[in-house]
């Protein structure tokens, strides 16, 4: 065990973070990597790589992974934001140039490509994005002298109108949430919550009403006959296959048609092999996750922590809930992986990035460390 | 201001201090209360509590629904073969049980290459049509059928094949050991083993496919066998003697039955032709029906019998009374005359054995209309007879009864019932009077007697058993031919005209035979049916009851009774008919 007596940066380290969040999150890294092992085969054997293709390069990002979100806890709040901010500011100029020079896959230029890694800039974006927010909304609150709900406000347009031109709107899609969501944290008048969600629901009745291919996307959702819906029926039927206690390890066979078994579709292949059972544990994991993460940016008394924490476990929470969702045919089919299960080798480095800034957010911190302004306050008056 | 930090606290600043209510308003709803973000935190925790109990409710609904817990289950229940108790004879033979056999189904979401695997099976099982099978694969269903109850060897042999999503369930099917001695009966079970005639079909009504639906897994060894009252040694001579009877006398049909009269239990109940109940498939061909219970027929002269016991029961004639048969009775534009004419003045006994058209007439005519109505009703032949089996027919009555028809039902004309209401009839016209319900299930006497009710006096039943033992015995007697030796045996012909496109025709012949074992101390009555015999050599040129139904129910008597335990008697019993005897009945002397 790591003394309390003698203080070194990793003591300091052990004893702040939060460990239960921490040992989620390794428990569900490393049953991620199970259920891809019965996830990827398949997809692996369709693409014609090997077997446990996609289980090593999984393997093979996870210790990066590991390697960041562990050092990006270490960092103090001051060092953080600079890291999100340069992350940031990275990500969005890679993500110009992907629409330059980045391959057309799918239709769409996500993609940067350097050497034999492809990485997807806007993954890296989502959690730097969700710390800028934050601390713009914090600084608002805070500060008079900077605009700070100003710059909170213009961060968002300035982040998804690239999303939105490349298209990936499933991004675009989860960072406005999440940026609402702070928006409404950061103290928005109860009358503008009241009056925007009216006018989102009356939106979505008009958009319902009068344009076409809104309404057809939506029946195709309530009505399981028309159009096309095997993916959504085939992952109905893993779940229906799997039945409680599922298939066992390795004798799924829906599977073998579910397109994205690896990736959308994992939480699907989890059910038929591992059975409901299982799916049900890994929900609670990520409920635990989540209600954890909420739970000690409740209790954080600085109001950047909160708001960035509060902003990560949105982003995470929504994400896990959207993947989960679209699988047990709650929602329409939508481009959302499952945190740290679904196969992605940007998408498993964003998350220790944005994991690794929830859990320097989270730390017990000596009030003195997080007024590294106080000076300033002082000074002011 | 104190000192100490306190970074969630608004700094409260003065010189934003409103001046009017409504603007203070208006700059409320634009300041960020960054003090309140503890509690919306707190609110956004309850909102995805809200989320993943939705998610968790969905998943134990998918849990619930799914096929692993509920379809393989739906499946074994409704679609496998249930078990069935075995149904076994008086003796505990057995008449039907379930043997296990292997079926293959296929899971036609499992089955990656359908083509082939219709390719592979129908090469293995040649008998099953491949487009009708590629149909069935090319469904979304979890569950079909390829082929029920194949043999071990083809069972190895579609394993060996390795097709993903084909499997064996191992089924029931219901054999029945004898085959055609009890068909009619027993009826017989689907390939699903659901009773859907006879005697299986009673057994399903009896709450066994309840408890099959219900998912409880019962094999046949669990279920009490189910006792029937048929004896099969005595059901498979009737068949035989039928079927010889049927083949001596070249009748379309032939149909036979055996009932104990003290406890109304069906001993043997043959209808030919029959089918083989392990391969039913010409059991619905129309000339398979069970005639004694689902035929209706004009009896003919066997009525004989219940009219007068009905003249005798009612005090208005008497053994002794005479009854005028020196011409034909003129009813209307009718005139009823007898087919072997006496033309002279009759007693009772003499009328029977003379099987008199014209006397029975009378007996009935004194009786009068509502009189006979109500007697027959009381017998039983006016209503619809049910038993255990699910098969029966109504009878034909006709729509207004005037005195033409009870002169022509006195003789067995007008009225068609089935053959097993008038064998239950005679049952009660013999045993003393009690009328007591057909049976297919094994019962005791005292148990028969609880329901049975007394329809004539003991004393005409003594009457009736003299008539027709009379009528065996006396040469004169039409059924001189079932008087087998040592076994007292009595009994009437009927030979009804068969009504063909409406009217009656002159030769073909329903004839039917009564017969009681013992007639002094009955036990079993016999019936015999046969459609449409032929004269053959020998007969004389007819074909009338006595010469072909009346000697195949000898030939069944005569195999038969040391098997019912009746045993033969060298010397006739000394008084069989006290009562008759004091009256001085005719022929007593």
């Amino acid at each position: 065990m790591v003394s309390r007596a003698e203080r070194s940066a990793f003591s300091d380290w052990w004893w702040t973070v939060d460990r239960s969040l921490l040992a989620a999150l390794a428990v569900l890294a490393l049953s991620g990597l199970v259920f891809l092992m019965a996830g990827g085969p398949p997809v692996a054997e369709r693409l014609g790589l090997s077997t446990f293709h996609f289980v090593n390069r999984q393997v093979m990002f996870l210790m990066p992974a590991l390697a960041i979100l562990l050092s990006v806890s270490f960092l103090s709040l001051r060092h953080l934001r600079r890291l999100a901010l340069a992350v940031y500011f990275v990500g969005m100029i890679l993500v110009l140039l992907a629409f330059q020079y980045g391959p057309e896959i799918k239709g769409a230029h996500r993609w940067i490509v350097i050497g034999p890694l492809g990485i997807q800039p806007s993954e890296f974006v989502k959690p730097a994005f969700v710390v800028l927010a934050a601390w713009a909304f914090s600084e608002g609150g805070r500060r008079k002298d900077m605009p700070g709900a100003l710059l909170g406000f213009l961060i968002l347009p300035a982040t998804i109108i690239p999303l939105i031109l490349q298209p990936d709107f499933g991004q675009t899609m989860l960072i406005t949430v999440v940026w609402c969501g702070l928006f409404f944290i950061a103290g928005l008048h109860w009358f503008w919550v009241m009056g925007l969600g009216g006018a989102g629901l009356v939106g979505i009745g008009a958009a319902y009403e009068f344009l076409p291919h809104v309404r057809a996307r939506f029946e195709r959702f309530m009505d399981k006959t028309s159009g096309d819906t095997f993916q959504v029926d085939t992952a109905m039927e893993s779940f229906s296959r799997g039945g409680w206690l599922g298939r066992g390890p390795g004798e799924g066979t829906v599977k073998r048609i579910l397109p994205d078994a690896h990736t959308d579709f994992i939480f699907a292949v989890t059910a038929e092999e591992f059975g409901i059972v299982v799916c049900m544990i890994v929900l609670v994991l990520f409920a635990f996750i989540v209600l954890r993460g909420l739970s000690l940016a409740r209790r954080n008394e600085d109001t950047f922590c909160r708001l960035a924490a509060t902003g990560i476990v949105f982003m995470f929470g929504l994400q896990a809930c959207i993947n989960m969702m679209v699988n047990v045919h709650l929602m329409p089919a939508k481009g959302m992986t499952l945190p740290f299960v679904s196969y992605g080798g940007s998408s498993l480095l964003s998350l220790a990035l944005a994991m690794g800034f929830l859990i320097a957010l989270t730390r017990r911190r000596p009030r003195a460390e997080m007024m590294d302004n106080f000076n300033q306050d002082w000074s002011r008056r | 201001m104190s000192l100490t930090p306190q970074p969630d606290t608004e700094l409260p600043s003065t010189e934003t201090k409103p001046r009017s209510g409504l603007l203070r308003h208006v700059r409320e709803l634009f300041r960020m209360r960054v003090d309140k973000s503890t509690a919306r935190v707190g609110l956004a925790a309850i909102c995805f509590t809200g989320l993943f109990g939705v998610i968790g409710g969905r998943l134990i609904y998918l849990a619930v629904t799914s096929d692993a817990s509920s379809e393989m289950r739906r499946v074994t229940s409704s679609e496998i073969s249930a078990a069935r108790p075995d149904i076994v004879d008086r003796n505990g033979e057995i008449l039907a049980t379930d043997v296990k056999m292997v079926s293959v189904f296929a899971e036609p979401r499992n089955i990656i290459d359908k083509d082939e695997a219709v390719e592979l099976l129908t090469a293995v099982l040649p008998d099953i049509d491949a487009t009708d099978l590629r149909n069935k694969l090319g469904t979304k269903k979890g569950f079909v059928w390829v082929k029920r109850e194949i043999t071990p060897r083809q069972q190895a042999e579609v394993h060996r094949l390795g097709i993903p999503g084909i499997g064996f369930l191992p089924e029931n099917k219901r054999i029945y050991p004898n085959a055609e001695a009890a068909a009619h009966v027993l009826g017989f079970a689907n390939v699903d083993n659901v009773g859907i005639a006879g005697m299986e079909k009673y057994i399903d009504s009896q709450g066994l496919q309840d408890l099959n639906g219900a998912g409880f897994n019962i094999t046949s060894a669990d279920l009490k066998p189910v006792e029937l009252s048929i004896d099969l040694r005595v059901q498979h001579a009737l068949r035989d003697e039928l079927q010889k009877g049927m083949t001596k006398f070249k009748a379309k049909a032939a149909a036979g039955a055996i009932m104990d009269v003290n406890t109304g239990e069906m001993i043997a109940l043959v209808s030919l032709p029959d089918y083989d109940p392990n391969n039913p498939v010409d059991a619905l061909e129309n000339d398979r029906i069970n005639r004694i219970n689902v035929g209706v027929f004009e009896m003919g002269s066997t009525f004989k019998a219940l009219t007068t016991a009905m003249a005798l029961d009612s005090g208005k004639f008497t053994i002794n009374s005479s009854l005028d048969a020196r011409s034909g009775l003129r009813y209307g534009k009718f005139t009823i005359g007898d087919y072997h004419a006496t033309h002279r003045v009759l007693t009772v006994p003499e009328v029977f054995i003379h099987s008199s058209n014209i006397g029975t007439a009378r007996m009935a005519l004194g009786i009068g209309v509502e009189g006979h109505k109500a007697f027959l009703r009381k017998m039983g032949q006016l209503t619809r007879l049910t038993t255990e089996l699910p098969e029966n027919a109504e009878p034909i009555v006709p729509g207004r009864w005037g005195e033409l028809n009870t002169v022509t039902i006195a003789f067995g004309h007008g009225l068609a019932v089935a053959p097993l209401q008038a064998l239950m009839a005679v049952g009660a016209l013999t045993n003393g009077g009690y009328m007591i319900k057909p049976t297919f299930l094994k019962r005791d006497a005292p148990t028969a007697m609880k329901t049975a009710t007394q329809v004539i006096k003991p004393e005409t039943s003594e009457a009736m058993r003299y008539v027709l033992r009379l009528n065996a015995s006396n040469p004169a007697g039409s059924a001189s031919a079932v008087a087998v030796a040592g076994f007292f045996v009595g009994g009437k012909t009927g030979t009804a005209e068969k009504v063909i496109h409406g009217r009656y025709s002159k030769n073909k012949n329903l004839t039917t035979f009564t017969a009681v074992l013992p007639a002094d101390k009955p036990r079993y009555v016999f019936l015999t049916i046969m459609d449409e015999p032929q004269a053959i050599p020998g007969t004389y040129g007819f074909s009338t009851a006595g010469w072909n139904a009346g000697p195949v129910t000898g030939d069944v008597i005569e195999r038969v009774a040391p098997l019912l335990g009746v045993p033969p008697r060298f010397d006739p019993p000394s008084q069989p008919f006290p009562l008759m005897t004091r009256l001085g009945a005719w022929g007593t002397r």
